[in-house]
């Protein structure tokens, strides 16, 4: 699938959100959900800022010395008979992959959510070389026999269908004759999946943490899916991001407790599973074989820079749920599996610019991504940084910023024109003003802005107005302008 | 036991060094110290009963039937309880001298019992897989979070907390803990001292769900669709 998703500029893809009902209905609810289940697993902890500090510190000093442990982590794989390949591009991974499953004799392939293995299009490259590749996450597997629909959330990918969709496709798809409860529709995709999993030849996981001290591979599900994935099969391939480490199992705790409750508001998934070796002598369950590959595919060139925090990163979307961004446009309209403010900082990292430079400007820089980070990466400190470097490098400001600022420079650049144009907005805007007087559906430049947020309605008075009928005494409202 | 391969290595971790600012890959490096350990303090002073009745009150939000024995000699008599509850056999179990101390050998006379055994190979899977519920003990229970925490072994496989429609899992008191830490703790220990690790360490908290369909909870996806807990 790779990183970029999706057809046509940000802003017909942001049409496209803003004018999906089912969609925005989904996201916000769930955002909701989402919030109050964290905001409880929180509260319990009572100290949740010391636990953020203590996450930050430890994922900081991890990727300070990342050579030494990711060294160290492929030599206790090794050493317990593991298969180690480090993979510098994702061509490199997936030949690689592939090349392990042909030399099994693979035809079916049975994969847990990894969201890396959608960033390197893995499955698209084993369906070229004659595998079946089955999603066995409940909503990966719902987007897949969806003929393929993209994620548009990293910890729920199928956020943005509801239950009667979900249905349809199942009805279309799957010969699925009950109804949209739930329920039923995961007791149609367990009896399914069960007979693929028994079947599949290979296993192939993500990872969320790989420990150093010991050369395992934690997983951290709640579905039992890779579980699943990691005792039925007899070749195992577990693909990780090459920031995906923690030094020993002591740190492992940590950043487990972190995960589930800013995931999910759960204190631990149903299943963390913590993965060593290849089956020993007399194991009858786990792989006979496993492979660890470890990919890089630009995220070494975000070492080093400005960037560096961003790979803190440990996946829980906690930033995507409380984003009022994402809350109206969705997950497909940022045109990448990493959608929200982490995709919007991630995203121009690995890709470049030139196909993402509308997503660091698809956020207000309100800092509640920030605020929600469980490891205290400075998202929105981020995303000011690219546009930094978006105008001053690159010189790619989007168009619609450039026709603003150019606008903005014309009126500004004569007192006569800027008193004009000041003077009137408050007559310009009244059509567009609503009923608590702010504006949600503005005219021209300001229709990117009110899409997604509501803009305060100018005011009758000017501020220069204001100053100066307050220099004379004339008028005493001192809050006015604090909002 | 045979050494893996590893390729690309030198190039790839030569690349971090240098993007590092090192020369070289780095050979060393301190077990650091973290300037603070907020993990430690939580339930740190509990008792056990106090432990147990957290761990009681966390199996409601996990969906996870909790049973208590107070007398051992009602544990046989409690986990028959709980079998025919969930509509009895086929039963499958970790093939565990714990079965035989805590008097429950009567539970392989039934003849819908089977021990997981590696000298039959796969049939265990097929075995497994058919089993209406798994049973086994639990090594480590972490009372916050009501999880239980399975070593995996030759006798104690995986897959028997997994492929069964239910789950029942026997917890000593004796194996209660606060939170997941001290048995983090527990495992570092052991990689520290050189024991051989379980090949799969299972933390286990109630039975398979998702919320992948408009964040509703479902209970019961592909792994176990209900857990009992007995405490004893």
């Amino acid at each position: 699938m790779a990183i970029k998703i999706g057809e046509g500029p940000f802003n017909q893809r942001v049409e496209k959100g803003l004018n999906n009902p089912v969609m925005r209905g989904a996201v916000s609810s769930a955002q909701e959900r989402f919030q109050q289940r964290k905001a409880n697993a929180m509260e319990e902890l009572g100290n949740w800022e010391e636990w953020r500090s203590l996450g930050e510190e430890i994922r900081q000093h991890t990727l300070e010395h990342l050579d030494f442990y990711l060294n160290q982590l492929s030599e206790n794989v090794t050493k317990r008979g593991g298969h180690v390949f480090f993979a510098a591009t994702a061509e490199d991974a997936n030949h690689y992959i592939r090349d392990v499953v042909q030399s099994k004799n693979g035809k079916k392939v049975v994969k847990s959510k990894s969201m890396v293995t959608e960033e390197i299009s893995l499955n698209s490259c084993l369906e070229k070389a004659g595998c079946e590749v089955i999603e066995t996450d409940l909503g990966e597997y719902i987007l897949q026999v969806d003929d393929h629909d993209p994620p548009s959330h990293i910890v729920a990918p199928a956020l943005h269908k509801n239950k009667e969709q979900i249905r349809d496709v199942f009805k279309e798809k799957l010969n699925y004759t009950k109804s949209e409860m739930p329920e039923e529709l995961a007791l149609h995709a367990r009896e399914l999946l069960r007979k693929e999993f028994l079947s599949a030849d290979i296993g192939i996981t993500g990872c969320n943490f790989a420990v150093a001290e010991s050369g395992s591979i934690t997983l951290v599900t709640n579905e039992g899916n890779a579980r699943l994935v990691t005792s039925l099969p007899k070749t195992q391939i577990t693909v990780m991001g090459m920031e995906r480490i923690v030094p020993t199992f002591e740190e492992l705790d940590i950043l487990v407790s972190l995960l589930t409750r800013s995931a999910v508001g759960q204190k631990l998934t149903s299943y963390v599973t913590a993965l060593t070796r290849p089956r020993m002598e007399d194991e009858v369950d786990g792989p006979e074989e496993f492979h660890l590959v470890i990919i890089d595919n630009g995220r070494s060139s975000i070492l080093g820079t400005d960037f560096q925090s961003v790979l803190q990163c440990i996946r829980c979307a906690a930033c995507i749920n409380v984003c009022p961004v994402y809350r109206h446009v969705g997950g497909h309209s940022y045109g990448s599996i990493y959608p929200g403010p982490i995709g919007a900082v991630l995203t121009p990292l690995l890709e470049g610019y030139e196909d993402h430079k509308e997503l660091p400007y698809a956020s207000t820089l309100c800092a509640a991504c920030s605020e929600a980070c469980p490891v205290k990466i400075p998202l929105h400190d981020l995303l000011h940084k690219h546009r930094q470097v978006i105008v001053e490098r690159e010189g790619k400001a989007p168009v619609s910023e450039k026709l603003i600022m150019k606008a903005f420079g014309f009126g500004t650049s004569s007192s006569t024109l800027y008193q004009m144009g000041s003077k009137f907005a408050p007559m310009a805007m009244k059509p567009f003003v609503g009923e608590n007087q702010s504006i949600s559906k503005g005219p021209g430049p300001l229709k990117s802005w009110t899409d997604s947020r509501d803009f305060p309605a100018p005011d009758q008075e000017r501020f220069r107005d204001w100053m100066k009928s307050r220099a004379k005494g004339g008028h005493m409202d001192e809050n006015r302008y604090r909002s | 036991m045979k050494i893996g391969t590893v390729h690309n290595r030198d190039s790839f971790l030569e690349n971090i060094s240098s993007r590092l600012g090192r020369d070289t890959i780095e050979t060393t490096v301190a077990q650091p110290q973290w300037s603070s350990s907020p993990q430690n303090r939580v339930l740190e002073n509990a008792t056990k009963e106090e432990l147990i009745t957290v761990l009681e009150k966390q199996c409601q939000v996990i969906h996870t039937d909790f049973v208590r024995v107070k007398q051992e000699n009602k544990l046989l008599e409690t986990l028959n309880q709980v079998i025919e509850s969930y509509g009895g056999g086929p039963i499958i179990t970790w093939d565990d001298p714990r079965f035989e101390q805590h008097g429950l050998s009567s539970l392989f006379e039934r003849n819908d019992t089977s021990m997981w055994n590696p000298s039959i190979d796969d049939k265990n899977i097929t075995l497994a897989e058919q089993a209406n519920i798994g049973i086994t003990f639990s090594d480590i229970t972490l009372a916050e979070s009501g999880t239980v925490v399975l070593f995996s072994g030759a006798k104690k496989a995986t897959t028997v907390s997994l492929l069964p429609t239910n789950y029942i899992a026997l917890i000593p008191v004796t194996s209660i803990v606060p939170r997941m830490t001290q048995a983090t703790t527990i495992i570092h220990n052991k990689i520290q001292d050189g024991t051989v690790l379980s090949s799969c360490i299972n933390f286990i908290t109630g039975p398979s769900n998702s919320a992948d369909i408009e964040m509703k909870l479902i209970v019961g996806v592909h792994g176990p669709i209900k857990t009992a807990y007995i405490l004893f």
